[in-house]
């Protein structure tokens, strides 16, 4: 029978494909993203090479992404939803796709394939989590610290175990205020092998283990919530060292020029990328479907990076990457996934979080609390 | 001093009387057959001597209720518009989202089968379900996978067991080949089996049999319950009556795929092959002993045949299949939370909102690594006291230096009063930080002052303190506003005639001044409280971790774990907490004292 389906779902989407040509997409079209530097690199990359393209076409941003799921929900319910692409991390595409909310996709039929052939899905490969997520960028979890707070005669910190050596490294630490990374990164530095991890994290033991190591630096810990929070800590020298995304990173560094290094050790990769709502009127639909066509081919990928420090998420996109347009500095350095800087890497446990984000962020809030 | 107070209290009632006598004078004349004032007084006096009439004979009253009426109702299509406007847009939607609180539907909806099959099991007993259970689940979740209505189950009762979500995600993927051996089989020993045309023919009982469509209205309204979407009109299908007879768990399954094929897929019912449930509800029934011998109808002999050949196969272990699955299908944790939720209400969300779990031993309380609400509450009321005091003390003397300066320059501060009002709250309260860190400017003027020495920089953000100094800032025109307008109304020559009789500056304040400013006190500490026991972006910002309200925990169940039925609970509880404080001042202070001019 899934065959069937497969069968079915490929004959629906021709069709519509067809369809598309014949008809006419929607002359409007809502895009969903974060706001900022990130927006700002999708505008010049993907919108308005597309707009050049598509004369007419009403593009109107919302950046709401952040409370997508919720706001998404929401209009579901109230049985008019307004987005057309939304811009999520592949947990809230998760999630939504749990939750019916998000169209379920076929790579290889929705998604261009690369230009010397390869199909989408393998030119994905790993990064097309769930069935609703088509990837975008490859980010980091990673920290930054204060150069000139690093004490003399000490080595610039490169490995992880510096967050919780507070006599070496001295000064405060800003972590996000969630259990995610931060327990992972607690259980490293306490003697866990990288492999088993998510073993002991399953256990309550485990998760007291990761409390009782982030414990030792409960008392120097600023903790943040907004991925802005950290590179403004730094730049004023509130803390000496704390973890955000790195693409924040680069802009203190590179942009404002602030006395701030990268320390990459253990950095988490963590997907960004669309989905597009379930239950899109067909000319909507049309309209997203040939957008993401557009902006998820390997060329737009890897246009983005020359203006945001982040990985495309197509295998073939990473050759392309050239120098910031602004800055003109070359960025493939500056990837989270260049070969330097992701000797010892993190992939985001989706279906872990998905399981326990409940459980263990009631134990980690009630920690804080205490 | 208490004689003025006293007076004034009487003023005021005098003006309420007044007002209320007049509005009845204004009711009485408008009206028809108008009584007087002076009837009314005469009617209460000759209560006893029967009933007074009005001029057209009858009872005075009921005229009387009958010129009332016309005026209310009146009145009320004027406030309509508004009222309308604030029920669908204001009182409906809260009520909706407290609802939530309660709401436990989609356990029931989900599982159908599995929610009946589990009344009879016991979860203090040692053992999981048996096969039953797990042939109603397999029911339940294949049609649950089938319409994706699963996951969203799993992510539900992951709220209450953990791992929920991945194992009914897992399921959804491998449920398609429960009882494969045997459907395979089937298939191969008869290639009809998988012929649509053949399968409808069957469940149709062929053309100008006889219907009979109880299969088909429970099909529907099993969809329905499942879905909320409406599987209305014709499905181009209703189930043979002999068939239905004698296969009723087939014919019942056929018709749900039926219904489900015309209406969610929008495809043709005869063109498709059946789901793989459909094949194994045939198996179950054939392979239970059903008896064909009086059967004529089409595929009559196919049906024999298969009933022969099912004998030689095993049966289908569904609690063997789900086990192959996942062994967390095991764990008598899963049963339980599924048992003791399956009621379409539950008060689980609030007792998890003051740090209680349901458990089958009945109610306990979550484990002390996992308690915060209570926490988070405590802190929530005891923190909006110490900003409502702390508005107070601060407001007082500017909205008394406002009140007693002349207008203009009055007008001109109070403009500087309502400036920051105007200001973007998040630009505020990021000044704060600027100005409380420890890289901040008091900070840097204090070690500069040497009054503290660099390496030991004051904490003043990111803690309590950091809570209260911004929400204070942000709420002290909340309690300056209706205090200036109380104070306005204060004649000065109060304090000069309490002087002239000798009472000393502090007295004539105290005893003269003060309570006369009260009203506006508590209409100031109404409104800044309210406000802030809701607040949660400043906390956020500033709050760090000690300095949180529940509100951000709210926001957190909203908008990123999406357990909106534990938000709704916790939202309950801190509007029950705010009526009841309010209750409370009105008993204490009494509610008309306050003013806000």
């Amino acid at each position: 029978m899934k065959l069937t389906k497969t069968l079915m779902a490929t004959t629906a989407l021709t069709v519509t494909a067809g369809a598309v040509l014949a008809q006419d997409m929607a002359d409007s079209m809502t895009l969903v993203s974060w706001g900022g530097a990130y927006q700002k690199s999708q505008v010049n990359a993907y919108a308005d090479p597309y707009k050049e393209m598509h004369p007419g076409l009403e593009v109107v941003w919302d950046e709401s992404s952040n409370e997508a799921v919720a706001k998404l929900r929401a209009m579901d319910e109230a049985g008019n939803v307004t987005w057309d692409v939304v811009d999520v991390v592949a947990s809230d595409a998760l999630r939504l796709c749990d939750e019916g909310l998000a169209m379920e996709i076929d790579p290889n039929e929705i998604l261009a394939a690369a230009p010397d052939g390869t199909s989408a899905e393998d030119d994905f490969g790993d990064l097309l989590v769930g069935d609703c997520f088509i990837p975008q960028i490859v980010y980091s979890t990673t920290f930054g610290y204060r150069t000139d707070m690093v004490p003399d005669g000490v080595e610039p910190p490169s490995d992880i175990c510096s967050v919780f050596d507070l006599e070496t490294y001295p000064g405060k630490r800003a972590l996000e205020k969630r259990p995610i990374n931060n327990m992972e990164w607690a259980l490293l530095c306490d003697g866990v092998a990288k492999g088993d991890v998510y073993d002991v994290l399953e256990t309550p033991e485990g998760q007291q283990q990761a409390l009782d190591k982030l414990g030792t630096i409960k008392d120097s810990v600023i903790w943040w919530s907004a991925g802005a929070d950290t590179p403004q800590l730094l730049a004023d020298g509130e803390v000496f060292m704390g973890s955000t995304y790195n693409g924040r990173l680069f802009s203190v560094i590179e942009e404002q020029d602030q006395p701030v290094a990268m320390m990459w050790d253990a950095q988490v990769f963590d997907l960004d990328g669309w989905i597009i709502p379930a239950n899109l009127p067909e000319d909507r639909l049309a309209r997203a479907l040939d957008f993401i066509m557009f902006a998820t081919d390997t060329q737009r990928l890897a246009d983005q990076a020359k203006w945001i420090s982040y990985g495309p998420a197509r295998k073939s996109s990473a050759p392309l990457v050239g120098q910031h347009a602004e800055l003109g500095i070359d960025m493939a350095p500056h990837m989270p996934t260049d070969p330097n800087n992701s000797q010892n890497t993190f992939l985001y446990n989706y279906e872990f979080w998905a399981d326990y984000r409940d459980d263990i962020d009631a134990k980690f809030q009630s920690w804080l609390a205490q | 001093m208490r004689p003025f107070h006293t007076d004034k209290n009487k003023f005021d009632k005098n003006k309420d009387a007044n007002g209320d006598t007049m509005s009845d004078v204004t009711d009485a004349t408008t009206a028809k057959n108008a009584p007087t004032p002076d009837d009314a007084l005469r009617i209460s006096d000759s209560k006893a001597s029967g009933p007074v009439l009005a001029a057209d004979g009858t009872p005075l009253k009921k005229s009387l209720k009958r010129a009332l009426r016309a005026q209310k109702l009146r009145a009320l299509a004027l406030i309509a518009p508004l009222l309308i406007f604030i029920l669908i847009t204001f009182i409906a939607p809260i009520g909706d989202m407290l609802f939530r609180s309660v709401e436990n539907q989609i356990v029931s909806s989900t599982l159908q089968n599995t929610v009946v099959e589990l009344e009879d099991w016991d979860p203090a007993g040692a053992d999981i379900p048996g096969e039953p259970t797990f042939e109603a689940l397999y029911w339940d979740l294949f049609l649950a996978a089938e319409a994706k209505e699963h996951t969203k189950l799993g992510t539900r009762l992951n709220y209450e067991e953990t791992g929920v979500s991945s194992l009914f995600r897992g399921v959804g993927r491998g449920i398609d080949d429960f009882g494969e051996d045997q459907v395979e089989a089937l298939e191969d020993f008869d290639p009809v089996w998988e012929d649509e045309m053949f399968w409808y023919t069957l469940m149709s009982g062929g053309d100008g049999a006889e219907q009979n469509s109880r299969h088909l209205s429970a099909a529907r309204e099993r969809l329905t319950t499942l879905t909320t979407d409406d599987f209305i009109g014709s499905a181009g299908f209703v189930p043979g009556a002999e068939i239905s007879e004698l296969l009723p768990r087939t014919i019942s399954e056929y018709s749900t795929f039926a219904l489900f094929t015309v209406f969610a897929d929008e495809d043709v019912v005869a063109e498709e092959e059946p789901w793989e449930a459909v094949k194994v509800s045939l198996i179950q029934e054939l392979t239970s002993g059903v008896d064909l011998a009086g059967y004529s109808g089409p595929g009559a002999a196919e049906l024999r045949a298969a009933q022969d050949m099912l004998a030689d196969q095993p049966a289908i272990d569904f609690k063997q299949a789900f086990l192959d699955d996942d062994e967390d299908w095991a764990d008598p944790g899963l049963w339980e939370t599924i048992k003791l939720y399956s009621p379409p209400f539950t008060t689980g969300y609030f007792l998890k909102a003051v740090d209680l779990q349901k458990t089958v031993g009945g109610v306990e309380a979550v484990p002390d690594g996992e308690k915060i609400y209570g926490t988070l509450f405590k802190r929530t009321l005891f923190m909006s006291m110490v900003i409502m005091g702390s508005c107070i003390l601060l407001g007082y003397p500017i909205a008394w230096i406002l009140a007693n300066l002349p207008v203009r320059t009055a007008n001109l501060l109070l403009i500087l009063v309502l400036l920051p009002f105007w200001t973007s709250l998040l630009v505020r309260t990021s000044a704060w930080k600027v100005m409380l860190q420890q890289q901040g400017v008091i900070n840097d003027i204090l070690v500069w002052l040497g009054m503290i020495a660099d390496d030991s920089r004051l904490v003043m953000i990111n803690n309590q303190f950091g809570t209260i100094v911004a929400m204070t800032h942000i709420l002290l025109p909340f309690m300056i506003l209706p205090m200036y307008s109380v104070m306005q109304t204060i004649p000065q020559t109060y304090l000069r005639a309490a002087k002239s009789l000798g009472a000393t500056n502090w007295t004539a304040f105290w005893r003269v001044y003060f309570p006369q400013s009260i009203p506006g006190i508590g209409a100031g500490s109404i409104l800044v409280f309210i406000l802030s026991i809701g607040y949660y972006i400043t906390p956020e910002i500033v709050g760090g971790t000690t300095g949180t309200f529940i509100s951000n925990r709210i926001a957190y169940h909203i908008s990123s774990s999406l357990n909106w039925g534990l938000a709704a609970a916790l939202g309950s509880i801190l509007l029950a907490a705010v009526l009841i404080l309010y209750w409370a001042y009105d008993k204490i202070v009494g509610i008309d004292n306050v003013k806000l001019g």
